[in-house]
């Protein structure tokens, strides 16, 4: 049992009393800046790592410190997603299908204190997948060559499909503006500018927080407004609600299901919390048909699966950062960045050479999780008064913190232009009936699978078959045939009843 | 007479002397033209640690970050906002030089547009294959390439167009091989093409020595070239150039400073005259070692015409690769 040896000299540096003090605070001021809207994992770790470097901390404590902030960031930004309909980042936002719903039952504190479980889980069930299975999932990870890629993209898409399962139109038009805005930018394919109209900020493509916080912050701010120039602003009721125990045990399988699909999409490279949670939504909302489905309108399981799911694909993004230094998200690539400016090279070696950054560092994150827990449950009562907060308040901090964490970006006012733009365009789109979760999906996974796709062609040559070229490959394709199929099987058989 | 005429000498020589040192960096600042933790972040952590160990300075140098277009947006923003701040300088490398040459740093902008004023150092290309693969030398593996371009994949960390490809293309060049017959696959990030050659997905690999430390002490590559002008110091004294193995086929990967085009003179001189300084002091030659970079020591006009010739150079090669018309 040598990686519980390894696993104890971890606890033995994770649990020194520096180290300790600054994973607590790393999760605390995590999850204020996760709680802003627009400001999430990826700005809080950025805007910390100077700090850290300046204050020159021992590397694995830096780090830790960093980590700290990264998940109490994935934590916080269920706040503003289930009380405001506002994500914090990608990650945040099938939180919103069904946490604002429950919000605006009157719901919020069970919704919150549901969430904060289930993440407590989804970390605590990647972490322990880690320990027991950290050299074999690297090796697993690199496997995944772009075929398998498509495959998975495909897959999350046909789930997707019926994610808003009312409007299958809209949501495939939803997705499809979603496909857009992920073609502009250079084309690595073949270095040409696309759809950039000669704006430099262009170059990049579009800057998922900017579509992120635009569609879904600005056109709330546009839907408040509304209802005021109408008179008929309604406050939403606070609620004394609170987590009991039925409602865990109604949601561990779905707890379970969403913390192994997020583990697994967290460890690939390339593919982060947004991929995860929608997979892990989709799945329980198949799971789930037949059986009063309240998907979308504040279906505890349809909360507790997307909250599972990302908080443990954010913990296994850290396992290639460790053992390949592939990061596996936008936030682990910012981590890689800074191992490396203490002069650590994460990779194959990182394990055997350092022990104690990696195993300290994955230690730590089972400390920071208790204690986000430990931490948030009784906090709750305080974020739903939130809700209480006067409207004529409330919007004009909304306005000003969206703008601020957008501003930090890029430092540049071009985006906050792009980003009210966005929001007219989001609001005109709610207004139509259209979801705006598809949107951002489509933008995600768009630019993943179309990469995929013409790396796997160009790899063969152009030929499609190796897109079936494996074990992996064709039991993906196997689960896309499946999910798609299966509603109309099932209906028919409903029907034949 | 000459009594005044030597006062009077005297004077307007401390009247050029305080002329030439007029210029004092207030809010000294060095724009970063990409997200923290990245290639740009480690240029310019380079002349802030560096000037702060060679105690150049008297305020810290900042660091701030203007993410887009390898430094796209940057270049624009210096040249349309603050074209005469002559307190911020911003790091560049090749791949800025490069897509300034294809025309891709907005309409209009080329090298012309900026006053190129230090470096930080350098890094080399270098073809790199898995540790089990087949090829030893670089012959083999070329010998192999020209059998049969079509059915080589070769991968690395930027799009077509990007270094990663541009050294892909002179390997092919210098084999003989048409660089438009090559299969080429274009992954985000030097850590996803590792990972792709790892997984048997591409079979070469045309990084950047640098960064391949941690996989080559692990023995997971091997580096059949490095695309260096002679031999490396140090660690990688032992891999044969491209050159000697008889291939020509370099690429010098510069990181380094430029200010705005509009920048004065006595900024211009104050700020190359601190590089000057630089490169004389254990401490910044220590900061370049640490972040991973090669000595290459080059400041002000010299600098300015070394940027110029490369992006002539590489506009060149773009033009025979096809890129560009």
């Amino acid at each position: 049992m040598e990686t519980l040896d390894f696993l104890a000299t971890g606890f033995s540096v994770a649990l020194a009393p520096m180290n300790l003090a600054l994973v607590l605070i790393g999760c605390f001021v995590g999850t204020l800046i996760g709680s802003l809207p627009g400001i999430g994992p990826i700005n809080g770790v950025a805007i910390l790592l100077p700090l850290a470097y300046a204050m020159g901390f021992p590397p694995e404590s830096a780090l830790i410190l960093l980590a700290g902030v990264y998940y109490g960031a994935e934590y916080g930004g269920r706040i503003s997603s289930i009380l405001l309909n506002v994500p914090g980042d990608a990650g945040a936002i099938m939180t919103t299908l069904d946490g604002y719903p429950m919000a605006q039952k009157g719901e919020g504190g069970r919704a919150l204190a549901l969430s904060a479980v289930s993440s407590f889980f989804g970390s605590m069930g990647a972490l322990i997948l880690i320990v027991l299975f950290a050299p074999l999932l690297s090796d697993l990870a690199v496997k995944f060559g772009p075929s398998e890629f498509v495959w998975l993209m495909t897959f999350a898409f046909t789930c997707l499909a019926t994610m808003v399962g009312s409007r299958p139109l809209k949501t495939t038009i939803g997705v499809v503006i979603g496909l857009l805005l992920a073609t502009v930018g250079i084309d690595p394919g073949t270095g040409v500018l696309r759809y950039t109209m000669d704006i430099p900020n262009f170059f990049d493509g579009v800057d998922f927080l900017v579509v992120v916080i635009g569609m879904f912050a600005i056109s709330e701010v546009l839907v408040l407004l509304e209802s005021w120039l109408r008179n008929d602003m309604k406050m939403t009721p606070v609620g004394k609600s609170f987590i009991s125990m039925s409602d865990i045990v109604a949601v561990k399988w779905v707890v379970l299901r969403s913390t192994l699909i997020g583990f697994i999409i967290g460890v690939l490279p390339g593919t982060g919390a947004s991929i995860g949670s929608a997979v892990a939504y989709g799945t329980e909302k198949r799971f789930a048909e037949g059986k009063d489905d309240q998907f979308g309108k504040g279906d505890i399981r349809g909360l507790a699966a997307p909250e599972a799911a990302n908080n443990a694909s954010a913990a296994g993004s850290m396992l290639p950062m460790l053992t390949l230094g592939i990061p596996g998200s936008g936030t682990t690539a910012i981590l890689l960045g800074a191992l490396l400016m203490f002069n650590i090279t994460p990779g194959p070696l990182l394990f055997e050479q350092q022990p104690q950054i990696a195993w300290g560092l994955i230690a730590s994150m089972f400390v920071g999780n208790l204690a986000l827990l430990v931490m948030n449950l009784p906090l709750i009562g305080m974020f739903v008064r939130l809700l209480s907060i006067k409207q004529s308040y409330l919007v004009p901090i909304i306005v000003m913190l969206t703008f601020i964490g957008i501003y930090s970006i890029h430092g540049d006012s071009f985006d906050l232009y792009f980003m009210v733009v966005l929001g007219v365009f989001a609001f005109i789109l709610r207004k139509l009936g259209f979801s705006l979760a598809p949107v951002i999906l489509g933008l995600v996974l768009g630019a993943v699978l179309e990469q995929n796709l013409r790396r796997a062609l160009s790899i063969s040559g152009g030929d499609w078959g190796i897109l079936f070229n494996g074990p992996i490959t064709i039991t993906l394709a196997v689960a896309t045939l499946i999910a798609m199929v299966a509603p109309f099987i099932l209906k028919r058989l409903k029907k034949a009843k | 007479m000459k009594t005044l005429k030597k006062t009077l000498l005297a004077f307007s020589l401390i009247g050029m002397a305080s002329a030439a040192s007029a210029y004092e960096a207030d809010k000294p600042t060095c724009i970063a033209p990409a997200k923290p933790g990245g290639g740009f972040d480690l240029t310019c952590r380079v002349v802030s640690t560096g000037f702060e160990r060679a105690n150049l300075l008297d305020a810290p140098m900042a660091v701030k970050f203007m993410p887009g277009g390898v430094g796209a947006v940057a270049y624009n923003h210096i040249n349309k906002v603050n074209p005469d701040d002559g307190d911020s300088l911003v790091a560049f490398s090749s791949g800025s030089l490069l897509n300034l040459a294809q025309g891709k740093f907005g309409k209009g902008l080329d090298e012309n547009d900026a006053r190129w004023v230090g470096t930080a150092g350098v890094d080399y290309g270098a073809i790199m294959v898995k540790s089990d693969a087949p090829w030893q030398t670089l012959e083999e593996l070329v010998t192999d390439i020209q059998k049969d371009p079509s059915s080589f994949v070769l991968g690395a960390g930027g799009g077509v167009g990007s270094q990663d490809w541009m050294k892909a293309a002179l390997l092919m060049k210098a084999s003989g091989v048409d660089p438009k017959k090559m299969r080429y696959v274009a992954y985000e990030g030097g850590g996803e093409a590792i990972a792709a050659l790892m997984g048997n997905h591409i079979k070469v690999y045309p990084g950047d020595i640098g960064e391949m430390k941690g996989q080559l002490d692990a023995g997971k590559v091997r580096v059949l070239a490095v695309m260096a002008p002679e031999r490396l110091e140090g660690e990688f004294a032992d891999i044969p150039t491209a050159h000697e193995q008889g291939y020509n086929a370099e690429w010098t990967i510069v990181r380094g400073y430029y200010l705005g085009p509009k920048v004065s003179d006595e900024a211009y001189e104050y700020w190359s005259n601190k590089f000057a300084e630089a490169y004389k002091t254990e401490g910044f030659k220590q900061t370049v070692a640490e972040k991973g970079l090669m000595p290459f020591y080059m400041h002000g006009a010299s600098l300015d015409e070394y940027v110029k010739g490369r992006v002539q150079d590489m506009r060149e090669l773009a033009k025979t690769a096809g890129l560009i018309q």
